[in-house]
């Protein structure tokens, strides 16, 4: 038996995207214990909202998850809507459900990016962030910025769509549904791929559900869980999508229901434009919310994310808890780590979609 | 060389040897003004190799860093402006400071930048590095990169679009060959 060292991968370290510390303590090659240490982005969000009022707070929230910042701006603006009880236009809600999706699309390209630079392929790399592009473009047509888009409102969006939009998107998607089959070809058929990836991180599906894994990290274990399905905010509940699943619950099956959802997310956005109806994008809502308490979670790219607002009546919120679905996908890592080479972390980290933004907070 | 030295020269170890002949040379080459004169011949080609071989520290931070990313995709390319990523510090000679400094990765950033060899820059990038942006009340985080950083280059956004981003790099490279500075008999 070889001595035991541990090794530290981070603060910077070329295979965390994010600002993390991933402790592993190593027996020769194979990991018998690691320890994430998280905290290096932290600046005090929920303590920083108490002082804000409560249309400041979106584009904040838009910074809390960089890489999939509609769907945590949309998550604020859905619980305070529920807090202020108030109804948004029908059109508002197809407009966001779009922008949901078009967001989705994106994240999952720049973790599947990720990933191909993790996993030593730079094709990978440069074609998704090519189809990225692609989708930004979309999200800039729409309010203009690339990232953070500050495009959702307490009681609808901002302004009504760009004329052409749906004309636009259809065009991305047709392209995307290629360039999509372009992408697969290059990770389903690369050997290399498929070796740092099938049978590597398993997880039973039980062991998934005790962790606390949501998204697609716990549909890659075989649970149809999807809050779209089960608890459906917006109008998914008038979409016809189906829920991916994989049965493995390894690296591999995690990747395939990703890359599965952006297709269910293709047919989610031709839907709305379809559906999509005339009509106001917004309402008029007060400045005070009446007193009391409320609890809204979606379904992040990343998995379930929730936001619990307390208010005491004022125009700033008491309190602002935020359950960030990576912290906790983060806190299951050392028990998919043990027992696999240290060189098989990247793979395993990877595809869990690393967000350390909304992680800290 | 007068006598004194040659016999103290008979008694040295080698390495007390070049050191003495390296300081002598040094001292001469200082003393006679040959030092000036081949750092003002040498520095265009000191500076050109410098200005157009800009390699950053692969070092994401927050937003910023998949602007940092897009900016080295196939629509913005900054490869051709002979800026790629090394995942070392060693190896790079720009720091680029992408998104907020809490208090946690201050001393890493600090111990980052010191690793970094001697000709480098550090271009704050976005919004929270430039002046903590966003986050001017937030408790745990540093009030800009310059608090303890020489920046050369600040790029405003938040975050920035990769077109900034290598505008900015376009800058810093003015910067360079505006310094124009030899680096003869330098470490």
């Amino acid at each position: 038996m070889a001595d035991e060292m541990w090794v530290n991968m981070g603060p910077q370290h070329p295979f965390n995207h994010g600002l993390w510390n991933l402790r592993v303590r190593l027996d020769g090659e194979t990991i018998t214990a690691a320890e994430p240490i998280v905290g290096y982005l932290h600046r005090g969000w929920e303590k920083m909202v108490e002082n804000r009022t409560y249309p400041q707070i979106i584009p904040l929230a838009d910074r809390l998850c960089y890489g999939s910042s509609f769907s945590w701006s949309h998550l604020y603006c859905l619980a305070a809507e529920r807090l202020f009880d108030i109804e948004i236009p029908e059109r508002a809600k197809y407009i966001r459900t779009a922008c949901l999706e078009i967001q989705r699309i994106i994240s999952h390209l720049t973790w599947l990016m990720a990933l191909g630079t993790d996993l030593g392929s730079y094709t990978i790399l440069i074609w998704c962030l090519r189809e990225r592009e692609v989708f930004i473009d979309r999200m800039v047509d729409i309010c203009g910025a690339r990232m953070t888009y500050n495009y959702p409102r307490i009681g609808g969006v901002r302004n009504d769509l760009p004329p052409n939009f749906a004309r636009d998107v259809i065009r991305s998607l047709d392209l995307f549904e290629t360039r999509l089959q372009e992408i697969e070809a290059l990770t389903d058929s690369n050997a290399a791929f498929r070796m740092r990836t099938v049978n590597i991180g398993n997880i039973s599906a039980e062991k998934a559900i005790n962790l606390g894994l949501t998204g697609p990290n716990l549909r890659g274990s075989g649970v149809e869980l999807d809050l779209r399905r089960h608890e459906p905010y917006e109008v998914y509940d008038d979409m016809d999508f189906e829920i991916c699943t994989a049965t493995d619950g390894d690296a591999w099956s995690r990747y395939r229901v990703r890359v599965d959802e952006m297709r269910e997310s293709d047919k989610i956005i031709r839907q709305c434009l379809d559906k999509m109806p005339e009509g106001p994008v917004r309402v008029k809502v007060p400045r005070c919310p009446p007193k009391g308490t409320v609890g809204c979670r979606v379904e992040d790219p990343r998995g379930e994310s929730l936001m619990y607002i307390v208010s005491d009546g004022t125009d700033k919120p008491y309190r602002l808890k935020v359950r960030s679905p990576n912290y906790i996908n983060l806190s299951a890592a050392p028990a998919m780590l043990l027992g696999y080479k240290i060189s098989d972390v990247p793979s395993i980290m990877g595809v869990l979609d690393m967000c350390i933004g909304e992680t800290d907070r | 060389m007068d006598i004194d030295l040659s016999f103290q020269a008979m008694t040295m170890t080698a390495k007390q040897f070049s050191e003495m002949s390296k300081n002598f040379i040094r001292e001469t080459m200082v003393t006679t003004g040959a030092k000036k004169a081949i750092d003002k011949l040498t520095a265009p080609i000191w500076s050109w190799g410098q200005r157009n071989a800009l390699y950053p520290l692969h070092f994401g931070i927050a937003c910023c860093a998949l602007e940092m990313a897009a900016s080295s995709g196939a629509r913005f390319d900054a490869e051709r402006l002979g800026i790629i990523y090394r995942s070392s510090p060693r190896q790079s000679d720009v720091l680029l400071v992408n998104g907020w400094i809490s208090a946690k990765i201050r001393p890493s950033l600090k111990a980052l930048y010191e690793q970094m060899p001697a000709p480098k820059w550090v271009i704050a990038m976005g919004e929270c590095s430039i002046s903590g942006g966003p986050w001017y009340d937030a408790y745990n985080v540093i009030q800009g990169v310059d608090t303890f950083l020489p920046v050369d280059i600040y790029i405003p956004g938040c975050p920035p679009r990769p077109d900034a981003l290598l505008d900015g790099f376009l800058k810093l490279n003015r910067k360079i060959t505006a310094e124009n500075r030899g680096s003869f008999l330098e470490d």
